[in-house]
């Protein structure tokens, strides 16, 4: 079998860029046997683009992939699973229209394009019901499916295929903690029985719990690596950020007494993803909403900017009711909404299109603004200090910090009295969050509500005035000044009433 | 094209994709006129502009559509419809009902495509199934009207004017097919709506996002390229002096073929009039020389086919070498 | 049970609309529901069904086949050149047919795949090619077949339709264990998430160039059936059965952005065409305006399948990805 010296996976001198953006800087990597080795790093840092090019989704620009010592050339993800690698994806692997038997069986060991082999299936079973996933019937079509739901699935996707090693890549991002619970004792199980595991989170008591070695990266490069304990938790966030957390933000500011608010939500809810939740922003207010991934907190933020139809409660900005019929009656200066969405990408750009197109497309059904006027433009990309080879390259052209850059320089330009974000620098540089972060306490002393998700604790609670918790479609707390720690974010987002009874949380 | 411009001078959307049916037609008249120096003749060539007009207009509208990343099948029997509407108006005797031939034909057309458009952005019907869907009605609204003879009436004065008539020897229908893709061109390059509609064929998610009525968008280029197709049918009907059944159905095969090689391409975004005016001459000239050259339907069929493969293939495979 | 009724909606939907045609066409047929009544509606039902299996490959893999009428004018147009003699050089000559759809398919396909063109506008230029080979084969429509045949395959096994068992054969024989392989799933999982089929580790490309062979194979069959059907080869079949493959597809609940719909659905949905069409030939409807009642009829399935999106809350959820 193995020699128990040699690793399952390495990586030499990998680099991998994408056009401008380089995602890996000449990385080496290696995953024993028997170890759980976890990945630390902010979103952006190449977590991710690691785990694609060691499971045969992308090739590398440069350097090589190593199994059990020897080099491989992966054509696609068949090659790593053939090798015994295997992944569980951030954006799941499942295919939306089969039932979820037809996806556990899709590229299963050994059918190939022929006759499918159902004998993994009873196991299947056994392990979906470990994790909590009986209720999880074969016959449901995947597109049925929580998110949460498919994330188990996938975990038992990856189990049945015997990996030798096994990547989880934020695969638990949707679970609560006892699902997460059981998840990590199967992983453990599999640990034990000589399986390499490689795990990637940002959330950091996770990986306190299972990893036995931890490596941080950070800007497509490997920082350190170190066991498990070895470091603290300041020391591991600053190696992560590379610089010091409270010189990444900007001071909060005192609000002023007899601060008008200029967001209010009276019940605002839509049944039944959203429950009924009121709260204000005030002026000079940030205002955080955190949470596991899909507990409500990203809809409700697309229903205040009128995404949503069927919407109960009332919106009030400055004191007179918001429309609800879509994002050109919200953009209208009468209402002042904007918002930028999460998929940066697909849904706050036109890849293909110049930066002077993409700038100018929001602005342009307003009759109050010369689209073409690029002054209306210019102090927020001056502002944020846009690297750009020509505001006539398409927006493609720039890396995912500067094309944010353009996304908040497009609606800024529209003069917005609320800015809603949604998890604005995930997969962003620390120099242009950095950026971010003071361009929008600006705003906020300039009067502008500003309404932040955020996947990122430490935005959280360095950055938001107030952060609400969403759990199940609603607010389960409320969270500020002192109280606004990542101890009570983490068991607010779990739902844990008592947070010191709960082991593995990090006593950070 | 008596001036030659420095490359450096060369607006955006002269590019080589849209250049290509321009070079391909050149070619094929030189290489045509070896054995047939009759292709060079000054009346032979005015007569293809002519001809192309038809076509060329038909395509300037479903080059909207397919920015969007759209489709037009229903352009057949919006065609033939507006040529029976506007024959039976014509051949009617009355005269308020002879001057309102052709605007009644362009209203028909932008009708339809209202519906089209409807269909498209409210029902979200995939626009290949709904065009068909509505080409099938028009065609049995026409059969049902007519009984399935050749409609009576005839074209008026104007409409033979617009399809056949000349201005300094320049045929009437080239200036027309010209000016409509101008006005076009102008639309989509210096107005707000043409960028949404450039932007909507990229990413109508990030359009919509932006605060754009994408809908209004989506309907109205279906409008335009309805009224297109009627203006062409008014044309044909006026070029052959009746409507008669089935005269677009020759059309939509070629329609689709002339944006595609023009550059535009078929999941949106990209392309724009100037190259679907090259590609409605490429596929003009190819058929007459084809003809001239007296090869048999079948072998043209052939060739078409091939040609127009050969160049997507060249503009995809450059693309990724 | 349950996931049975909510996967197979439309399928169930449509197959029951397919029964309550069949008992009103039998009712109102003048010679009532005899084997002869039935023979005659299963062989027009069976040639369009093939038709639309083919389409349904192309369709479920994301892409659409516009030349699905031009490879069974082909095929039909070899066979009728190849099927007039007995034993070996009749077993010769079906496998000529089916391989010649095999081939059409398959070069549609290296050019969607390798060639990276839109399908829409490969199948548009192939499907010229396509026709004018058969034009060439036969310039106008005759040829022999060998009659022994031709009437084993449309006429009855002991009181049922050959076409019926021939379609039952194909559901039993080939769909139902081919939906239990790895291509089977693929085609499904390619159509839906190119992505995720990828990143489970599918061949995409393999899978997406076997199905579109396959819809030239299930072209051919049609042109294969359509021959022994009419005992005669037409090159000037395509148009109508192209356009009528999507309508049918469509009706038979196959989505056309991929990934859903089924075999049996393709199939329902042609079954419901004909019979429709069959019965209008019965129903007193005057035949002028059959064609109108066809295309309001695939106007409005159309329409009903679409009304979902009304009942969607998320404004984005329309536009897909």
């Amino acid at each position: 079998m193995t020699e128990p010296n040699l690793p399952i996976a390495s990586i030499k001198g990998v680099t991998k860029s994408f056009g401008a953006t380089i995602a890996l800087q000449d990385v080496d990597f290696d995953c024993y046997p028997g170890e759980v080795h976890a990945v630390l790093g902010e979103n952006g840092a190449g977590k991710s683009t690691l785990m694609k090019t060691i499971s045969g989704v992308l090739a590398p620009t440069s350097g090589t992939v190593f199994a059990q010592g020897k080099p491989v050339t992966f054509k696609g993800p068949a090659d790593a699973m053939a090798v015994g690698f295997v992944c569980m994806y951030q954006e799941l692997s499942l295919v939306p229209d089969l039932t979820v038997r037809e996806n556990l069986l899709l590229g299963a060991p050994g059918s190939g394009l022929g006759r499918l082999k159902g004998g993994a299936l009873p196991k299947a079973r056994e392990l979906l019901d470990q994790i909590d996933g009986e209720h999880i019937r074969f016959g449901s079509k995947v597109s049925d499916l929580t998110l949460a739901e498919c994330q188990q699935v996938e975990v038992v996707k990856a189990l049945i295929r015997n990996p030798k090693l096994l990547i989880l890549d934020e695969s638990t991002s949707a679970l609560n903690s006892s699902v997460v619970d059981k998840v990590f004792d199967l992983v453990r199980a599999q640990r034990d029985l000589g399986v390499a595991i490689l795990f990637i989170s940002h959330r950091f008591h996770e990986i306190e719990a299972l990893a036995d070695r931890i490596s941080v990266f950070r800007n497509g490069q490997r920082v350190e690596t170190f066991r498990n304990g070895d470091q603290d938790y300041s020391t591991i966030i600053n190696m992560m950020v590379g610089q010091r957390i409270d010189e990444l933000f900007p001071p909060k500011v005192i609000p002023k007494a007899g601060a008008e608010p200029v967001l209010e939500l009276r019940d605002f809810a839509w049944p039944p993803k959203v429950k009924p939740t009121s709260f204000t922003i005030k002026e000079g207010q940030i205002i955080g909403l955190g949470g596991l991934d899909g507990q409500g907190q990203s809809t409700l933020l697309q229903g205040i900017f009128g995404l949503l139809k069927g919407t109960q409660g009332t919106i009030l900005i400055n004191g007179s009711d918001a429309p609800k019929s879509g994002p050109l009656a919200a953009k209208q200066s009468d209402v002042g909404l904007a918002y930028i969405p999460e998929d940066r990408k697909a849904d706050g750009l036109i890849q293909a299109q110049s930066i002077n197109e993409n700038l100018e497309l929001a602005a342009l059904g307003r009759s109050d603004l010369n689209a073409t006027d690029h002054n209306i433009y210019k102090p927020s990309l001056d502002r944020l200090e846009l690297k750009h080879g020509g505001l006539d390259l398409p927006v493609s052209s720039l890396s995912g910090g500067n094309q944010q850059k353009v996304v908040l320089a497009k609606w800024l330009a529209l003069a917005p009295k609320v800015l809603l974000l949604a998890d604005p620098t995930r997969g962003i540089d620390v120099k242009t969050k950095t950026q971010i972060y003071a361009l929008l306490r600006e705003l906020a002393e300039q009067g502008t509500a500003i309404l932040l998700l955020s996947t990122d604790y430490e935005e959280l609670i360095h950055l938001c005035d107030e952060t609400h918790i969403f759990y199940d479609g609603g607010i389960v707390r409320s969270l500020r000044g002192e109280d606004l720690s990542a101890q009570n974010i983490i068991g607010a987002s779990l739902n844990i009433p008592d947070v010191a009874d709960h082991k593995g949380i990090a006593d950070a | 094209m008596t001036t030659l411009v420095k490359p450096s001078q060369l607006p955006a959307w002269v590019n080589i994709e849209s250049l290509l049916p321009y070079i391909g037609t050149i070619l094929l008249i030189v290489g045509a006129s070896f054995t047939f120096p009759q292709v060079l003749s000054i009346d032979y060539l005015s007569q293809q502009l002519q001809i192309a007009a038809f076509l060329g207009i038909l395509a300037a509208g479903a080059t909207l559509v397919i920015l969007l990343g759209h489709i037009d099948l229903s352009v057949p029997w919006t065609l033939n419809g507006a040529a029976i509407v506007a024959t039976a108006m014509a051949g009617s005797g009355n005269e308020i009902l002879i001057a309102c031939a052709i605007p009644a034909a362009l209203l028909f057309g932008a009708v339809v495509g209202a519906i089209n458009g409807l269909g498209v952005t409210i029902l979200r019907i995939p626009s290949m199934v709904w065009t068909l869907a509505m080409n099938s009605i028009l065609l049995g609204i026409s059969v049902l009207n007519t009984g399935g003879f050749n409609p009576k009436g005839e074209s008026s004065a104007t409409m033979s004017w617009l399809a056949s008539g000349t201005v300094a020897s320049i045929p009437v229908a080239f200036l027309v097919w010209m000016t409509i893709s101008t006005a076009l061109a102008l639309l989509m390059m210096r107005t707000g709506y043409g960028r949404y509609l450039r932007s909507i064929g990229f990413n109508e998610r990030a359009v919509y996002l932006s605060g754009v009525s994408t809908k209004t968008v989506v309907t109205g280029a279906f409008m335009i390229a309805g009224v297109c197709s009627a203006f062409a049918g008014v044309m044909l009907a006026g070029y052959a002096n009746q409507a008669y059944q089935s005269m677009g159905d020759p059309f939509l095969l070629p329609t689709i073929a002339a944006v595609v090689i023009g550059g535009t391409s078929i999941l949106g975004g990209r392309g724009g009039l100037f190259g679907s005016i090259g590609g409605a001459l490429f596929i003009t000239i190819l058929n007459s020389i084809l003809s001239v050259m007296q090869i048999s339907d079948a072998w043209r069929s052939i060739v078409f086919g091939v040609i127009i493969l050969a160049m997507l293939l060249f503009q995809t495979l450059r693309k990724r070498g | 049970m349950r996931d049975f009724v909510t996967a197979y909606r439309r399928e169930l939907i449509a197959a029951a609309v397919l029964a309550a045609l069949l008992v009103f066409y039998l009712i109102t047929h003048p010679r009532g529901a005899s084997t002869y009544v039935l023979t005659i509606w299963a062989n027009q039902c069976a040639i369009l069904g093939l038709v639309a299996i083919a389409q349904f490959f192309a369709v479920v893999v994301r892409g659409i086949d516009l030349s699905v009428g031009a490879i069974m004018a082909l095929t039909n147009v070899v066979g009728s050149h190849l099927l007039s003699g007995t034993g070996i050089d009749l077993a010769f000559g079906v496998i000529v047919v089916v391989a010649t759809g095999a081939a059409c398919g398959l070069l549609n396909g290296l050019l969607v795949v390798y060639g990276r063109i839109q399908p829409i506008v490969v199948t548009l230029s192939s499907a010229s090619i396509f026709v004018g080979l058969a034009l060439i084969l036969r310039p106008t429509p005759g040829g022999r077949v060998n009659y022994d045949i031709a009437d084993a395959m449309t006429l009855d096994l002991f009181g049922i339709p050959t076409a019926l068992v021939l379609i039952a054969i194909i559901i039993f024989a080939f769909w139902l264990p081919f939906r239990r392989t790895g291509l089977g799933l693929g085609i499904y999982a390619v159509g839906s998430s190119q992505q995720a089929a990828f990143q489970s580790g599918m061949p995409v490309a393999t899978i997406r160039l076997a199905a579109f062979t396959l819809a030239g194979v299930f072209a051919g069959l049609a042109g294969l059936f359509y021959t022994f059907v009419t005992t005669t080869g037409d090159a000037g079949i395509a148009p109508n059965f192209t356009l009528n493959s999507i309508a049918a597809v469509v009706l038979g609940g196959v989505l056309l952005r991929g990934g859903t719909g089924t075999l049996i659905g393709a199939l329902i949905g042609a079954f419901i065409l004909k019979t429709i069409a069959s019965l209008m030939f019965f129903s007193g409807i005057p035949s002028l305006a059959q064609p109108l009642f066809e295309g309001l009829i695939l106007a409005v399935a159309i329409a009903v399948g679409a009304a979902d999106v009304l009942r969607s809350k998320h404004r984005l959820e329309v536009f897909g990805r």
